[in-house]
């Protein structure tokens, strides 16, 4: 029985170890983007060993739960993710956007088998989970679909319209996680283009809702538990994150959103991540 | 019998989806017009309104695609590459199976104005990787072609007419994905041709209409239907740069990027040198009757048939 549920060691240090491979991975790619991948680590620590139905030998395997990560720049988290799971050798992360590396600069599903859908445009993976959701309902399967949205992509129309969309098909297998890092290019999410009273919008529009501490494992496990209910609505976590949390010269600096680190401070980092 | 093709693509999604229980219908607020009601009717629980939310609907259909449906989203062309880049992205760049149909082609609309007119779908739609890009003329190319379309795998545009479109293939027809036809030509064969006229959509029949006019007028033009789009069938181009002193094309759609576009480029990369002329959009369109529309804009016989003899 294909599954990923089983428990490993302990979440606390897999993250603290997949920490280091997104800043060794970015640092040796020369470019990427280190903020919002250290801000989704523990989400999807959580996800990956104790919600997501996957198989790593047969990624194609249909009953598998299925995960979108709509901020696609985010993917060297998801690389670290697929790696320690399995997907591929870990030394195969020191490839990220290198010429024929099958880990791109942002995740593609032809190049990578385990991608579910090539992201990178922003506000495209509700949508599409939406219709994995339904395409599951309309076979009734028990899989169920995950997607992790950033904040700043909040700002896209489309997300508006597949949020309105989700609850008319009753998508209760429908997993959104919003990471709210509350950091964008051009600044403070909140200065950028305010996306607020985010709980009340999607509660108006329909979706259960939950605000949770994004890198407190135990209620980020807490909160997918709950979202695990088949109440006929779809489920939406507002994780509260840090951009570039762990590493502290990184933290809510918006300087780090799309900026690789040179050795210095990745050692730095990464130094600062195994003593934490 | 003059259908028009949205109406022969209602048809065959309607006949094809007793047997195949994968495909899945979409609209955005827009099926009585995309001719999907019938459908929608028949097979309730297959058949998903997004309402007027065309790139949700994109990205739906990417989704249940990626989970073995085979979903068919209609909208009209104008409509449908507005969203561009989520057809980029969610159709082309993932090879998601999704079949996308873009109605109301062209100034054949009418009176409804130039913000209804698909007319630079195809240019964008050519552009994109893995984007099958299909225009049928009439009613047995197009369920022949809706036919193909829904055992293809991957992404396919399939771009239809509001207007009704004679007949123009005979009842035994074969079609087949980019293969250029003959569908008329002079009774007796020259050595060489004034002019072999393009044509795709809306204007085929009036384009028939021209070669049939000239023949009487001693010319000798044939007409070639080129009903796909991408990839294309540059082979025939050059086949028939052999005979003619000139090559037209006709389409409803802007001249750049289209039809005229992907001959003149088949037939560049050839190194054929056989002055073309391009009948298509230069402007907006505007309201009018689609007959006002095609006879002020030069699609219909007397200004093709007219592209084929001026001087350059």
């Amino acid at each position: 029985m294909p599954t990923a549920t089983q428990s490993p060691t302990d979440l606390k240090s897999l993250a603290r170890d997949m920490r280091v491979d997104i800043i060794r991975m970015i640092e040796a790619a020369g470019n990427g983007h280190p903020g919002g991948s250290l801000s989704i680590i523990d989400i999807l620590t959580v996800l990956y060993w104790k919600f997501l139905k996957h198989d790593p030998k047969n990624p194609g395997w249909d009953d598998r739960d299925r995960f979108i990560l709509s901020k696609g720049h985010a993917c060297p988290a998801l690389y670290a993710v697929m790696s320690k799971r399995g997907y591929f050798p870990h030394d195969e992360l020191l490839t990220l956007r290198k010429l024929g590396s099958p880990l791109q600069g942002h995740p593609d599903r032809m190049r990578l088998p385990g991608i579910e859908f090539s992201t990178g445009s922003l506000g495209q993976g509700l949508s599409v989970a939406v219709g994995m959701a339904i395409a599951a309902k309309m076979d009734k399967k028990a899989w169920k679909t995950y997607v992790v949205l950033g904040d700043g992509e909040m700002q896209e129309g489309q997300n508006w319209e597949a949020f309105m969309s989700a609850p008319k098909w009753k998508l209760d297998n429908l997993v959104m996680i919003l990471d709210h890092n509350n950091g964008q290019i051009d600044g403070p999410v909140d200065q950028v283009m305010d996306i607020e009273p985010l709980g009340d919008k999607l509660r108006a529009f329909n979706w259960n809702v939950q605000m949770v501490d994004g890198h407190d494992l135990a209620a980020v496990e807490k909160a997918l538990a709950n979202a695990q209910a088949a109440n006929g609505k779809p489920h939406a976590i507002i994780a509260k994150t840090i951009k570039g949390k762990g590493v502290s010269f990184m933290e809510n600096n918006i300087a780090w959103h799309g900026n690789a680190p040179k050795k210095e401070d990745a050692d730095k980092a990464v130094k600062e991540i195994l003593n934490g | 019998m003059a259908k028009a093709t949205r109406e022969s693509f209602g048809d065959a999604i309607l006949a094809l989806g007793e047997t195949d229980k994968n495909l899945v219908v979409l609209d955005a607020d827009l099926s009585k017009s995309t001719m999907t009601q019938p459908f929608m009717k028949k097979f309730p629980e297959r058949h998903l309104e997004v309402g007027i939310a065309e790139q949700n609907m994109v990205g739906i259909a990417a989704g249940l695609a990626l989970s073995g449906k085979t979903p068919v989203l209609t909208s009209f062309a104008c409509f449908l590459i507005g969203r561009v880049e989520t057809i980029r992205v969610s159709a082309a760049y993932n090879q998601t199976n999704m079949k996308l149909v873009g109605t109301h082609a062209g100034i054949g609309i009418g009176e409804d104005g130039t913000s209804q007119m698909g007319l630079e779908d195809v240019a964008a739609m050519r552009a994109l990787p893995h984007m099958t890009v299909l225009q049928p003329a009439d009613d047995t190319e197009t369920k022949q072609a809706v036919a193909w379309m829904l055992q293809h795998k991957g992404p396919v545009y399939i771009r239809l007419t509001r207007q009704k479109m004679p007949d123009v293939h005979g009842p035994d027809y074969k079609w087949a994905l980019n293969k250029i036809d003959v569908l008329w030509e002079p009774a007796k064969k020259p050595a060489k041709y004034q002019a072999t006229i393009f044509a795709s959509g809306g204007p085929v029949p009036h384009a028939i209409e021209a070669a049939k006019s000239l023949e009487a007028k001693g010319f000798f033009v044939r007409v070639a239907n080129a009903s796909t789009l991408a990839p294309f069938d540059g082979e025939a181009v050059a086949r028939f740069g052999k005979d003619s002193q000139r090559f037209v094309t006709v389409e409803d759609h802007n001249v750049n990027g289209g039809l005229g576009s992907a001959v003149c480029e088949a037939a560049a990369e050839r190194g054929l040198g056989v002055p073309t002329v391009r009948l298509g959009m230069h402007v907006f369109g505007e309201s009018a009757t689609p007959e006002q529309l095609y006879e002020k804009y030069g699609f219909t016989a007397p200004s093709i048939a007219e592209a084929c003899l001026k001087n350059l």
